[in-house]
């Protein structure tokens, strides 16, 4: 039951993330909105590990492992795009 | 199935370049680094090729000996051989065509492209040959931080923002994906095709979760609607690496909703998602062919010509109606248009950047006198838009002939109608910018290396040479399939 | 009394995300999302996966909040793509947020139940790793070439924000922070938590193969370490080309395949671990990983080099 809350949780994070991702004309404001729907995603995940409890284990650690390497993998996202906003915002590059 | 480590080898042999490339950085110049890798990603990418071909069966490893679920394998198919032989070759075109001029030229970046596209490389083929789902994530990320990155090399502002809003999408597209994959494995936990094959179910959760994956994958495949970053991202991109991510990068994110489809969840011709793709498809061919016409610029000219040519691709899903597939014409023609387009697209870009040396800009109306100062590239650039239009000798024709048979054997008139009118629309846009490159004019023309010349026409030669292979389903399309489970190690 | 802990995290969360959609100022979003990121952390202990709690806390709140409030306080004018949205774009928006939430939900009550796993898989083969940590064995064996391309993955993002700043200096160091003194309470901090914060590290590392903890946990500890230390003064933020640093970048990769290799010799299998030092060897690779995943990802905060920093 309680995994189930936090799965509904990680739905609603990414329907909130979604409405932020397409609302919000600032990049910045999209890449927060783009890790609130990665947040989401990675809870639907534990939530899946968790209901698969078996053995011993209180979740499976495959889905867990997966999550473990795609939080790596969205922050080296949102870096390169830190990255590009930063060279974006620097004035007196306009053609 | 062929027990064989060369799967393993085509994905890892970049990585390594890749390191050697940060840890040789200032020691030796980029190009040499690469050099040895790229001639042991082709001589990988042929044996492969030349294994799957003598045994007539594809070549398969388990890391580790880990057998799926639990474990990891990689599967070197017909159709995967294939495309990692187009892979191969695409990247020594583009090598040869990117080789450092004597100069030094190019900027400091040159290190960052090379790793780049040895990077690439490594994420093309793992997306080609792996058969886990969330393999496939790992493969689609490499991809896309690194296809994003070549497309901001330029440094430009617009380079800068066209890489921008293709990450966006890109990550969008991840998301999504990733979604689908967390709701299969909550269905079966089981991530591997062949296992997923045994046991999958076409019920809700299942064709959600593959929804979701391929809605994810259309992002990151420009299939419209979700093709707004394609244009400005390949045109902003140096030619090189442009060609790299028109030939090569967006087949990946299609092979694998090829796979879904067909490997995954077998699904009758006359259910909805084949038809609602080959729906999408057709108007990408239509919309982006008459764009491309009214594009300014030789670049994205070709860019919007990309759009409309992965339509094409798309057409395939409801022409494979058999219970195999893979014995459909439809499927040989679909990765025909995949290959030759690839070959064709790259030929063309290439040209474009090496009109752009020459000349200084690739304005489409400005080009009179080309025909006279740089004959070779010029006829690259013909033979590669007779791919792309459709017409005989070439690969391009072979596809769009079989891809309209089927279309006709199945009755589904609206998809022949499409392939034909999308073929006249491509002659217009191709000839338009021939037709001013004939002209008269003596432009003041920079000199370009005669060896990346010849590659390009290397390169458009290919995909002529297509154009000779029989007007039939191919044997070596088929081989790997149905997809089998491995049942115990060797 | 579970289904109570649940709710009591599902609220802030949802509220977190709703504020940092909503709030009118970036700076205010900016710390929502510290908040969000505490809130999450807690969610995955609720869910009983401490090492995802771990890798949540240190790099999806802490990495990646500290690398966008970085970029707010550098950022000299703000980036858009596209317009303000109208009130008929807010509203479609809306109803699609509505919408997928919906169908999520229902999908993930439609999952089967008793869903299907693989942890009696996974538990099974672990004794001959010579780990008791499933998740470690999911990421170094089972899994090891998602690992191992993941890694790949960082150098892959550390090679292009190198290629984004090209223009400015291919090689050099980065600014650590907007150029300004650090503050007195910053060096004292940065003094008393880096020492302390080191030894909690390798702590981790080494319990990573028994109890949860282990590389990415190490490593992330590590290099927020080393962020700080330089946001101090203390340290040099690395040099983004050559010497040493490529060589910390390329260690990780090459020692895993170096790995395989040792592995396909001995046991006919590559990336497998050979069962008498499986241990040993894991600790080595997962060392040389920790050098890579540590080095590229305080360059991906750091970011490119700065003309103003010199060569």
């Amino acid at each position: 039951m309680s995994a189930t809350i936090l799965g509904l949780t990680g739905a609603l994070l990414v329907g909130i993330g979604l409405f932020g991702l397409i609302v919000h004309p600032t990049a910045l404001r999209k890449l927060l909105a783009f890790n609130l729907v990665g947040a989401g995603v990675f809870l639907i995940f534990g939530v899946v590990a968790r209901r698969a409890a078996a053995a011993g284990l209180p979740g499976d650690p495959v889905p867990q492992a997966i999550v473990i390497t795609g939080i790596v993998v969205a922050f080296a996202a949102t870096a390169l795009a830190a990255t590009l906003l930063a060279r974006l915002s620097e004035p007196g590059e306009q053609p | 199935m062929t027990v064989s480590l060369l799967p393993v080898w085509a994905v890892l042999a970049p990585v390594i370049g890749l390191c050697a490339l940060l840890l040789l950085e200032g020691r030796l110049r980029p190009e040499w680094v690469a050099a040895p890798f790229i001639a042991i990603g082709l001589y990988l990418s042929i044996s492969i090729a030349y294994e799957v071909i003598s045994h007539e069966a594809s070549l398969v490893y388990a890391l580790g000996g880990w057998l799926p679920p639990l474990g990891l394998t990689l599967r070197a198919d017909g159709v995967g051989a294939v495309l990692l032989a187009l892979t191969a070759l695409v990247m020594v075109g583009v090598s040869i065509c990117a080789w450092a001029p004597a100069d030094g030229a190019g900027g400091r970046g040159r290190s960052g492209f090379w790793a780049l596209l040895l990077a690439l490389w490594s994420a093309l083929n793992l997306a080609f040959i792996a058969q886990d789902l969330f393999n496939f994530f790992v493969a689609l990320e490499m991809l896309s931080f690194s296809a994003v990155a070549l497309v901001a090399l330029d440094g430009s502002r617009d380079a800068l923002t066209a890489a921008l809003r293709y990450l966006l999408f890109a990550l969008a597209g991840s998301v999504l994906y990733l979604l689908g994959v967390g709701m299969i494995y909550g269905r079966y936990a089981v991530l591997d095709l062949a296992g997923l094959r045994e046991i999958a179910q076409a019920d809700p959760v299942t064709l959600a979760a593959l929804a979701l994956m391929t809605v994810g994958l259309m992002a990151k495949a420009a299939l419209f609607p979700l093709h707004l970053w394609l244009p400005p991202a390949h045109a902003s991109a140096p030619a090189p690496a442009s060609a790299v991510l028109s030939a090569l990068v967006v087949k990946a994110p299609f092979l694998i909703i090829l796979r879904l489809w067909v490997d995954l969840l077998p699904l009758s011709a006359a259910t909805a998602p084949p038809q609602i793709l080959a729906g999408l498809g057709s108007v990408a061919i239509l919309l982006f062919s008459i764009l491309a016409l009214r594009q300014q610029r030789l670049k994205l000219m070709i860019a919007y010509s990309t759009l409309a040519q992965i339509g094409y691709l798309f057409l395939m899903f409801p022409l494979m109606p058999g219970p195999a597939p893979w014995l459909d014409i439809g499927w040989t023609g679909g990765i025909l248009q995949l290959v030759s387009h690839g070959i064709a697209k790259a030929a063309m870009f290439l040209a474009a950047g090496l009109i752009y040396e020459a000349l200084g800009h690739d304005r489409v109306s400005e080009l009179a006198g080309l025909a006279r100062r740089q004959p070779m590239t010029l006829v690259a650039f013909a033979i590669a838009g007779l791919s792309l239009m459709g017409l005989p000798p070439s690969g391009g024709f072979i596809a769009k002939l079989l891809l309209l048979t089927a279309a006709v054997e199945a009755g589904a008139w609206w998809i022949a109608i499409v392939v034909l009118a999308g073929g006249i629309l491509a002659a217009f846009y191709v000839f338009r910018a021939l037709g001013s490159a004939l002209a008269e004019g003596t432009p003041a023309v920079a000199p370009v290396a005669l060896y990346r010349q010849g590659a390009v026409l290397a390169l458009a030669l290919c995909a002529l040479a297509l154009g000779f292979v029989p007007l039939r389903p191919f044997a070596l399309l088929a081989i790997g399939r149905p997809l089998e489970a491995m049942e115990a190690l060797p | 009394m579970n289904e109570l802990l649940a709710l009591a995290l599902a609220f802030p969360l949802v509220l977190g995300a709703l504020f940092i959609v909503l709030a009118a100022s970036t700076r205010a979003a900016l710390f929502g999302f510290f908040a969000f990121g505490l809130f999450l952390a807690l969610a995955w202990v609720e869910l009983e996966a401490i090492d995802v709690a771990l890798t949540e806390a240190a790099i999806g709140g802490g990495a990646t909040g500290l690398l966008l409030l970085r970029l707010n306080a550098r950022m000299r004018r703000t980036v858009s793509l596209g317009q303000p949205a109208g009130p008929q774009l807010r509203i479609v928006a809306g109803l699609l947020a509505v919408l997928v939430t919906l169908v999520l939900g229902a999908l993930l009550l439609a999952l089967p139940d008793p869903a299907p796993s693989l942890a009696a898989a996974t538990v099974e083969p672990l004794p001959t790793l010579g780990i008791s940590n499933p998740i470690t064995a999911v990421l170094i064996a089972y899994r090891a070439l998602d690992t191992l391309l993941e890694i790949a993955v960082l150098l892959i993002a550390v090679v292009g924000i190198r290629v984004m700043g090209a223009e400015r200096g291919w090689a050099g160091r980065p600014v650590p922070w907007p150029a300004a003194e650090p503050s007195p309470a910053l060096v004292f901090l940065a003094r008393l938590l880096v020492p302390a914060g080191l030894v909690f590290a390798v702590y981790l590392f080494w319990v990573g193969a028994d109890a949860p903890g282990g590389k990415f946990q190490a490593s992330t500890l590590v290099a927020a370490l080393w962020l700080l230390a330089i946001m101090a003064g203390l340290a040099p933020a690395p040099r983004t080309g050559g010497g040493w640093t490529g060589i910390a970048l390329a260690v990780g990769p090459l020692a895993f395949i170096a790995a395989g290799a040792i592995g396909l010799a001995a046991t006919g299998s590559f990336l497998a671990w050979p069962e008498p030092v499986a241990k040993p060897m894991i600790v080595v690779v997962e060392l040389a990983l920790a050098a890579s995943v540590v080095v590229a990802l305080v360059m991906l905060v750091a970011g490119p080099p700065e003309p103003e920093a010199g060569r």
